[in-house]
């Protein structure tokens, strides 16, 4: 299983802060993305704004492999500072 | 919360506020073989696009923060002669004129130090997992990232 969060607008547009799914390997984030979309098809709209991803809390491409046990995160480009 | 707290780098995500002086004092203390200090620290300013604010909610995502912070400092740590570093960032409900965020360097040398401060709010700016909201004439909204920012942290790269 994959643990996924979802953190600022995102989380809000999404309604949820946290899933956890299932993911034929091998896997890649963009597979994640499939699977979620899949599973909430209401969350297209959401999904095709600019956002980032972290595998394990480090930022990463979507296609970087994802495995069981891993904690996918994805979120909107960071405002800190 | 307090993560890293050796001899030479702080790295605290808190929702207190932080005492200039205080912070200072700690790259200070016992460090005289450091010349230079730098601190750079950012508040919450009463306007944003054209538009007045009067607050903003800080987010985070707890435990990536700190890795990525860390990852910043040791990035300039390669690239500078660095004596201590400290990075402080604030979370959760902040009001007009409330700090934000501290960034503090010693070196022996000021343009190490000068660099290496700039370095670290550029790279935490595009890389550390910070949102904001805004709240602006009672309406909550959350910020866009700047490509402006985007950007000042793509120099350091050439």
């Amino acid at each position: 299983m994959i643990k996924v969060l979802f953190f600022a607008a995102l989380r809000e547009q999404l309604g949820s802060d946290q899933i956890t799914i299932h993911v034929e390997k091998p896997a890649t984030v963009a597979d994640v993305i499939n699977a979620l979309l899949a599973l909430n098809p209401q969350w297209q709209t959401a999904f095709s704004q600019s956002m980032l991803y972290a595998v394990n809390q480090n930022m990463v491409s979507k296609e970087h492999p994802v495995n069981c046990g891993d904690e996918v995160a994805f979120f909107p480009p960071v405002t800190g500072g | 919360m307090d993560v890293k707290n050796d001899s030479s780098v702080k790295i605290a995500i808190q929702t207190a506020d932080f005492n200039l002086t205080d912070e200072v004092d700690l790259l200070e203390k016992q460090n005289d073989e450091d010349g230079a200090v730098v601190t750079f620290s950012g508040r919450v300013r009463n306007n944003n696009l054209g538009k007045k604010v009067s607050g903003l909610f800080l987010e985070h995502y707890p435990g990536m923060t700190e890795k990525s912070l860390h990852s910043i400092i040791e990035q300039a740590q390669q690239k500078w002669q660095i004596g201590r570093i400290t990075v402080i960032h604030r979370i959760g409900q902040l009001k007009v004129g409330e700090q934000i965020v501290f960034v503090g360097v010693t070196s022996k040398h000021r343009q190490d130090a000068f660099s290496a401060c700039e370095f670290i709010m550029d790279y935490l700016k595009v890389s550390a997992p910070f949102w904001k909201k805004e709240l602006s004439d009672g309406v909550e909204s959350w910020l866009e990232a700047k490509q402006s920012d985007e950007a000042k942290a793509k120099l350091w790269q050439s």
